[in-house]
């Protein structure tokens, strides 16, 4: 009976809305539907004084008396209940084991609700969006995928965790790190170094460049996960730290900027908490490799996925400064992608040593 | 070096010995010569000069080649390329030829194929390891009288089939001798034979070789025995073979001669002595076919001279009418004015350019096609009953097209399909399917091919498919269209057996071993309107049931979810949800959604019926629909 002793959180009401437009819509004989937010490029648009990219109002409908999407309106109801009974126990957990969760066989038959788990991910980015809860309000976490060392102390279920004192391993980031799981007890950094690859974020804790230069690194090992960005979020709001992003020189790493920057087109609902709109792009620039006298044969031919990608991004608003059409411009215009690992050609601490003082200290970055 | 020069006398003395043709005998000291330069022994044959060879010489050397010879040379050319070919040879040549027998004769054929292991010492080894097979295939035919018995067995190109325009099995005359050749050939054993011609008369048992050199029976052994079979004949050969099953084995060749020869009973004993019965699912002997004479679109000039050199008529216009088929004295007369040749000529007169302007006038002159009766097509009713009862499926279709002509020989083109896999492998899959699925399995894992079952004159062609009209037609037609997955170049997927059968009085293969029928134009046409037939009937069954299908998983769909949405709903409120109402109302809307009676007619019976297709079968769980054999009903 505790369910009756506790009140229901505003994310579980928000869920049991779903239930409440079933029983409606039967009771006047109309056909169960959901409206869910179309999560496109079409749907999204750059809000320039913001900073940000925001989903528009087009709604796609899901209803159940519709073959083609009785069983998606079935999955995303299941979905739902298992959601709710997250926020009950109060627990958290994975996609793969709300997929778990979820799949049974349907009585009288030999159909699975669900058969493998790309058909329940997309449902709870559905549900996020059209009941505008974050993914982590609903208690779902992705994988700890991201590092952070740096003059930074934070309280994690009560421990005191402080990040200059864990070696070069540092402090493996949660997934979910809002105030309720983590607070920030205190940090002396001067700004916040986002570095896109782990093999680079290595190299620079193994020679402490955290320490000279005060900063706080972070890594999510390739596109940052949310809850890497959450916390450089956080960093930047509450302590104030310009944020600098370090990927590598190819279409992608300027999307992962991007979306540290501007929010994702996929949940552009979450930009507002997510995006850090002042961050800045440090490097690897396609002029670096003159700049820094990197040899071309380090370098590495773009392919026909590469040049595509690479075209639709001169084609994004939030891509439309000058600087930014110049930058993609020359990188298609050599022909050629330079990872951050590349650098080692030069001196294995190229990076830490000379590459980022100089780039810091020229204030060589795009915004 | 001393190997070397081994090696050169030995050749020296080979080109000495040896009726080889002049050419490589002058090459062969040659190279030897350059590249040992100054070899010490025998004198260096460098210096001598080639040996030439005078003509008369030459013409010393030209000598007959008997076909016996040639083909012993040549034996690929009529299928003993390998062990394995080779035993199927035999049983095909050995069978081909009892059932030709029967079939004349008006006898229902009561076929007994057996294969032995015959062993080197005392134990045989398994049949997959043996290389000896003896194989004895008796018949209950009209039998052979006694004077023919050697000459039929044992002289290559000796036969009452090649002369004559008439649909048979065989038409070379080749075959079976060609078999016991193989025999004496790899294991030197002669041909054993017994033979009867009526109760009355006694058994006859011959064992015969054939001389190779002058292509003449050599009668080793003949006597009078008694034998317990009233009328019939039983041949036995010995030969070096290797059992092999799977495709393209004596086994397939037994199970497809049953398809395309329902009205014979064959017994088939294989070397690992087990005893396959054949049943007779078809109570009729195929109409016999006719004689024809030959068409006169079909003949070349050389064959026309020849013809006029032989016939017994003794005018040109009697000549054409009498030994041409389709002609008319009308025609005849109109044929020779417009080659402008007398019609009261001598034919053996006609020669030359008037010959060859008759030619011409043949082929200007609009002649009816060739009489039809000379074809014996298997039947749609007899290729369904042998689909039927040896291949399981849920759909079975028959066509037969009327006779068409190519070069002057009628021929006749039947398809067959049978698709599915039963209504009992369609009942142990859904039992199967009770079974909840794991991730990444799904319940059409498979992705078999079609097989494509291919006969000429009811003799089934296992080798060379692709070198075959009949696959390059199945590859040719567009499957797609019947509802039928199929990849590029490759032949229709899914469980389905294609067959197709081509009845003529000279079926044209590509080689004399008879593996595949050339691709004419007028016969790729044919088959591909067979094809296409059977096509559209399959996949109206397969739109039919898949409509039905579709109705009731509609239907489905929604009664399934609708507990799974109602379930969840009620978990999210707590358990606080009157559950029965809210089924009973969202019931009640996917009823009235999805037609209510009217899928329910659809999903019934009336829905799978065969009719509108014609010579069909369909099976289901529930029974079987469609022109089901008389006979093959009775059995079932």
């Amino acid at each position: 009976m505790a369910t009756k002793t506790r009140r229901p959180t505003v994310v579980e009401k928000k869920l049991i809305g779903i239930a409440d437009v079933v029983v409606d819509a039967a009771q006047r004989r109309r056909d169960p539907t959901l409206a869910i937010p179309v999560r496109a490029l079409s749907n999204v648009t750059f809000n320039e004084r913001r900073g940000l990219i925001e989903m528009g109002k087009r709604k796609q409908t899901r209803s159940f008396f519709n073959v083609a999407m009785a069983k998606r309106f079935m999955q995303t109801v299941l979905v739902a209940d298992a959601l709710a009974e997250l926020q009950r126990a109060n627990l958290t957990t994975s996609l793969r084991e709300i997929y778990y969760r979820t799949k049974h066989t349907i009585k009288n038959s030999h159909e699975n609700t669900f058969d493998a788990q790309d058909e329940s991910d997309p449902l709870i980015e559905d549900l996020e969006v059209s009941l505008e809860a974050l993914r982590e309000e609903l208690h779902v976490r992705a994988e700890n995928r991201g590092s952070v060392v740096g003059p930074l102390v934070l309280a994690d279920d009560g421990d005191t965790v402080n990040c200059a004192r864990l070696g070069k391993g540092g402090y493996s980031v949660p997934s979910i790190v809002e105030p309720e799981y983590l607070q920030i007890r205190r940090c002396t950094a001067d700004f916040v170094l986002l570095v896109e690859k782990g093999t680079q974020w290595n190299r620079l804790s193994e020679d402490k460049f955290w320490r000279r230069y005060n900063c706080v690194l972070l890594t999510g090992n390739g596109q940052p996960p949310r809850g890497v960005r959450r916390l450089a979020r956080r960093l930047h709001e509450e302590h104030s730290l310009p944020v600098y992003v370090l990927v590598d020189n190819d279409p992608w790493g300027y999307y992962t900027y991007s979306v540290v920057k501007q929010g994702s087109i996929n949940l552009a609902f979450e930009s507002q908490r997510m995006a850090i709109p002042k961050a800045k792009f440090i490097g690897l620039s396609s002029a670096d490799p003159e700049s820094y006298g990197l040899p071309r044969n380090v370098g590495i031919k773009l392919n026909d996925k590469d040049i595509a990608r690479a075209r639709e991004l001169l084609a994004y608003t939030w891509f439309s400064k000058k600087p930014w059409q110049e930058e993609i411009k020359r990188m298609l215009s050599s022909g050629l992608k330079y990872e951050l690992d590349a650098l080692a050609n030069k001196d294995f601490q190229y990076l830490t040593k000379r590459y980022l003082p100089r780039k810091l200290k020229e204030k060589d970055w795009l915004d | 070096m001393a190997s070397k020069t081994a090696a050169r006398t030995a050749k020296k003395k080979s080109s000495a010995a040896s009726k080889r043709p002049p050419a490589p005998a002058k090459r062969a000291p040659a190279p030897p010569a350059a590249t040992v330069p100054d070899a010490a022994p025998p004198k260096p044959p460098v210096a001598k000069p080639a040996p030439t060879v005078t003509a008369v010489e030459m013409g010393a050397r030209q000598r007959d080649i008997s076909v016996s010879e040639f083909f012993t040379k040549n034996r690929h050319l009529l299928g003993f390329d390998n062990p394995r070919k080779a035993l199927l040879t035999c049983v095909k040549e050995a069978v081909d030829n009892a059932l030709d027998a029967c079939e004349e004769a008006g006898i229902l054929p009561d076929v007994v194929v057996r294969l032995d292991v015959v062993a080197p010492g005392d134990t045989p080894p398994p049949a997959s390891q043996a290389t000896r097979f003896r194989i004895t295939v008796t018949d209950n035919g009209p039998g052979i009288v006694r004077q023919q018995i050697p000459p039929i067995f044992a002289k290559l190109l000796y036969g009452s089939k090649f002369h004559r325009l008439r649909q048979s099995r065989g038409q070379q005359g080749i075959g079976i001798s060609a078999a016991g050749m193989y025999g004496q050939l790899t294991t030197g054993k002669p041909v054993q034979i017994i033979s009867r011609t009526s109760a009355r008369a006694p058994a006859h048992y011959f064992e015969v070789q054939i001389d190779t050199k002058k292509n003449e029976p050599r009668i080793l052994e003949k006597k009078q025995i008694t034998w317990e079979a009233p009328r019939g004949t039983q041949v036995t050969l010995e030969v070096e073979g290797r059992y092999q099953k799977g495709r393209a084995s004596v086994d397939e060749y037994v199970e497809q001669t049953i398809i395309a020869n329902p009205h014979v009973k064959l017994t088939y004993v294989t070397p690992e002595g087990e005893t396959k019965e054949f049943a007779r699912t078809f109570e009729q002997l195929p109409a016999a076919p006719r004689e024809i004479k030959p068409h006169p679109y079909g003949i070349e000039l050389g064959m026309l001279l020849k013809m006029l050199h032989d016939t017994t008529s003794h005018t040109l216009a009697g000549f054409l009418a009498g030994d041409f088929s389709r002609v008319s004295p009308a025609v005849a007369e109109e044929i020779v004015k417009a080659a402008g040749v007398s019609s009261r000529a001598r034919p053996r007169d006609v020669h030359g350019a008037a010959a060859e302007n008759l030619y011409k006038a043949i082929q200007a002159t609009k002649i009816m096609a060739p009489p039809t009766n000379c074809l014996s097509p298997i039947g749609e009713s007899a290729i369904l009953s042998g689909l039927y009862q040896q291949i399981k499926g849920d759909f079975y279709t028959a066509v037969s097209r009327p006779p068409a002509v190519y070069r002057g020989n009628p021929f006749i083109i039947e398809a067959g399909l049978a698709y599915g896999r039963g209504p009992e492998a369609a009942e142990s899959g859904a039992a199967k399917k009770e079974i909840p699925l794991a991730e990444g399995e799904s319940d059409d894992a498979d992705h078999e091919l079609a097989r494509v079952i291919r006969y000429a004159n009811r003799v089934p062609l296992l080798y060379q498919p692709s070198a075959c009209a009949i696959t390059r037609a199945v590859l040719g037609t567009t499957w797609r269209n019947y509802g039928i997955a199929q990849s590029r170049g490759a032949l229709p997927a899914g469980p389905m057996v294609i067959f197709v059968h081509m009845a003529s009085v000279w079926v044209p293969f590509t080689s004399e071993s008879k593996e595949a029928i050339a691709d004419y134009d007028e016969i790729h046409k044919e088959i591909n309107l067979a094809l296409r037939e059977c096509g559209r009937r399959l996949g109206a069954f397969l739109r039919r049931r898949e409509r039905a299908h579709s109705e009731f998983r509609r239907r489905n769909i929604f009664e399934l979810y609708i507990e799974e949405v109602v379930e969840s709903c009620n978990r999210l409120k707590g358990g606080r949800l009157p559950t029965a109402r809210l089924k009973d109302q969202l019931q009640k809307m996917a009823q009235k959604l999805t037609g209510g009676a009217r899928t329910d007619e659809l999903m019934g019976r009336n829905g799978g019926g065969p009719e509108g297709l014609p010579h069909s079968i369909i099976v289901t769980p529930d029974g079987v629909e469609g022109a089901v054999p008389a006979g093959v009903a009775a059995k079932a």
